[in-house]
């Protein structure tokens, strides 16, 4: 077996979640390379190279690489696919967008968003926004999969001493360019990867009171969170977007204030450790799901919890 | 330009799903089914497109069988102003679903696609990238804002950072996320308006695909639940419990 992992990157660093896929290769079995395409990325492969259990990184520096257009970055793995019978990607933005159109060149069909890994065959996916878990087995010779991040543990990131390639190959399809990006504040702790989330829904009621809950979430070293009718609402961006089709998490402790509990939204969050629920409404079905459960006005709850730590 | 809209019919969003005792898949037998909502987004950008004259003609198609008139009559309904159904019992996946709709877009000559970005049944969030790759055009998933100006679209995406807008070659296929717009309500006259509208059904064995499924399911389950918790009285006892009991701050 061989497994080829796709580097999510922005052209200076390794994006944490490329480590959990490449952790689910692991648990594949065989060989692992890397694959990075990029523009000036030498950094980044420089970093992969030290990702433990890692066996050659292979590098296409380019610059119809630059910003990730998925029909170039598919016509990529595609020449490089017949080495490999695994191809695996992070199920992020970024993997979401380029393995599907990957895998219909090849003709395969694509696993998203596995859980676990069974065997080299056959692997768990939820469905149903995660009210169902489906056991899949592929027939495909090339199996083009996707690994929901959180099910998978981070490969370490150092020790590793894997050999750095420069592979050619790759051109502009001159399909797609690439505009501009609005990206959230990088002063901010990451909702993917951070310990405890402070989320906020309907309730908060503007942008404005999410001030209150950034406070608490500073204090805890959190990130801020949110649900969809929070964002639909306009008070925070759309990257604070936790559910079935923003953000899956699973933090230590998540703190959900004003928010309902819709299944939409505990696909997000479900498997957080720790689950405390604020809301004024003692029959939301947010307290089904968490352990501890404060039947209390927000607006007078969140500034007395932000007073207590 | 004419364009295509790809729809499915999909469990109600509002319905908790069941998973059936013997793990063959989730019980659908009487459940209430709706039209995917982000292909409700994707078909109000249709109309909306309609409406400011980019587009002369909206194709609603869908891939699968038993009721699935029913959710192209919505689609009529909500406005577009034909529907095609490729009639299958079988469950096929996203790959064979992306080699029926080529061969549909190719036939009707189509200018544009859009798709749902996911469906919320399976959620692979495959089938518009699949499509894009057969027919080898270029892809915009997951819009939050679309501009078509003439030969190119300016397609903003929502990803996990924020925002990234990108420009497309027309022709595109692109993906509908939630917040590209809010779908229209399909008012009485409609539903009847949309039973006059022309239904061409396409038997799937007619066009000679190859849409065998690769993927075996072997087993569903439900997956296990959480235990409710307990209440606390006031905010200094949650806060206890944090520090103490769940020892997470
Ligand atoms: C296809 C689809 C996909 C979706 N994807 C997502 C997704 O990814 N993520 C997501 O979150 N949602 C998603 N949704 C939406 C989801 O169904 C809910 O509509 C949404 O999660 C509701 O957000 P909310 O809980 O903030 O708002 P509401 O349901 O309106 O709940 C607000 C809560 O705040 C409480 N509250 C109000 N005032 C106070 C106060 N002063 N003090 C304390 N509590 C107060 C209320 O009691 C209520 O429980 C999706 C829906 C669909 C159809
Ligand atoms: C393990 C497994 C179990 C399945 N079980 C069932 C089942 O119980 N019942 C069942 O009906 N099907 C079942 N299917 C088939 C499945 O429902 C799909 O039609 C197919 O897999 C597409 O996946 P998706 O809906 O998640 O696509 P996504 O890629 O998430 O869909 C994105 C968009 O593609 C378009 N699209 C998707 N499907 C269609 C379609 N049929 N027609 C037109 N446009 C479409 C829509 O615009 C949609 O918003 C199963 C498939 C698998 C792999």
């Amino acid at each position: 077996m061989s497994n080829l992992v796709i580097v999510e990157h922005d052209n200076n660093e390794v994006a944490a979640a490329t480590l959990h896929a490449v952790t689910a290769a692991q648990q594949i079995g065989g060989d692992i390379d890397l694959l990075i395409a990029g523009e000036n990325c030498a950094a980044v492969a420089e970093a992969a190279a030290g990702i433990a259990g890692v066996n050659k990184v292979k590098v296409a520096d380019n610059p119809a690489f630059g910003h990730h257009l998925a029909e170039n970055l598919a016509s990529l793995i595609v020449e490089q696919a017949s080495d490999y019978t695994h191809i695996l990607a992070s199920a992020t933005t970024y993997g979401k967008n380029i393995m599907p159109r990957a895998a219909a060149l090849l003709d395969v069909a694509q696993i998203s968003d596995i859980v676990e890994v069974k065997s080299d065959d056959t692997f768990v996916r939820p469905i149903y926004a995660g009210n169902a878990l489906a056991t899949v087995q592929s027939a495909d010779a090339i199996k083009v999969i996707t690994v929901r991040t959180i099910k998978f543990e981070a490969a370490a990131a150092e020790g590793g001493s894997a050999s750095v390639e420069q592979i050619g190959g790759g051109a502009d399809a001159g399909l797609s360019s690439w505009v501009s990006q609005a990206l959230s504040d990088n002063d901010q702790v990451d909702l993917t990867s951070a310990k405890i989330v402070v989320s906020g829904g309907r309730g908060m009621q503007s942008g404005d009171n999410f001030s209150m809950l950034h406070s608490v979430a500073d204090k805890l070293g959190a990130a801020v969170g949110a649900s969809r009718a929070a964002v639909d609402s306009g008070f925070v961006p759309n990257e604070l977007q936790v559910g079935q089709t923003g953000k899956v998490i699973a933090p230590d402790l998540y703190i959900a204030v004003g928010i309902s509990g819709a299944i939409q939204h505990l696909a997000g969050m479900k498997e957080s450790k720790v689950i405390v629920a604020i809301n004024n409404d003692s029959e939301a079905p947010i307290f089904q799901v968490a352990d501890y459960g404060l039947v209390a006005d927000l607006f007078e709850a969140v500034p007395e919890l932000d007073a207590a730590l | 330009m004419k364009i295509l809209v790809c729809v499915k019919r999909v469990l109600d969003p509002q319905v908790k799903a069941r998973v059936k005792a013997d793990g063959s898949g989730v019980d659908l037998a009487n459940a209430k089914m709706t039209m995917n909502p982000f292909c409700e987004n994707a078909l109000e950008e249709a109309l909306r497109m309609r409406e400011a004259g980019i587009v002369e003609e909206i194709i609603v198609a869908s891939v699968g069988g038993g009721k699935t008139e029913e959710t192209l009559r919505h689609g009529l309904a909500m406005g577009a102003d034909r529907a095609i159904q490729v009639v299958t019992e079988d469950s096929l996946e996203p790959l064979a679903i992306a080699k029926v709709l080529k061969q549909v877009a190719e036939q009707e000559g189509v200018g544009l696609v859009i798709c749902g970005k996911q469906a919320i049944d399976d959620d692979s969030n495959q089938t518009t990238q699949m499509l894009s790759a057969l027919l080898g055009w270029s892809q915009a998933t997951f819009a939050s804002e679309i501009k078509i100006e003439g030969e190119q679209a300016t397609v903003t995406r929502e990803v996990d950072a924020g925002l990234e807008t990108i420009q497309v070659k027309m022709p595109a296929v692109m993906s509908a996320d939630l917040r590209l717009n809010e779908p229209r309500y399909v008012k009485l006259p409609d539903v009847m308006k949309a039973k006059r509208k022309p239904m061409d059904k396409i038997e799937l064995d007619s066009l000679g695909l190859d849409t065998a499924n690769r993927l075996t399911t072997l087993n569903v389950e439900e997956p296990e639940g959480r235990a409710a918790g307990v209440i606390v009285n006031s905010v200094g006892e949650l806060v206890e419990k944090l520090r103490n009991e769940a020892k997470v701050i």
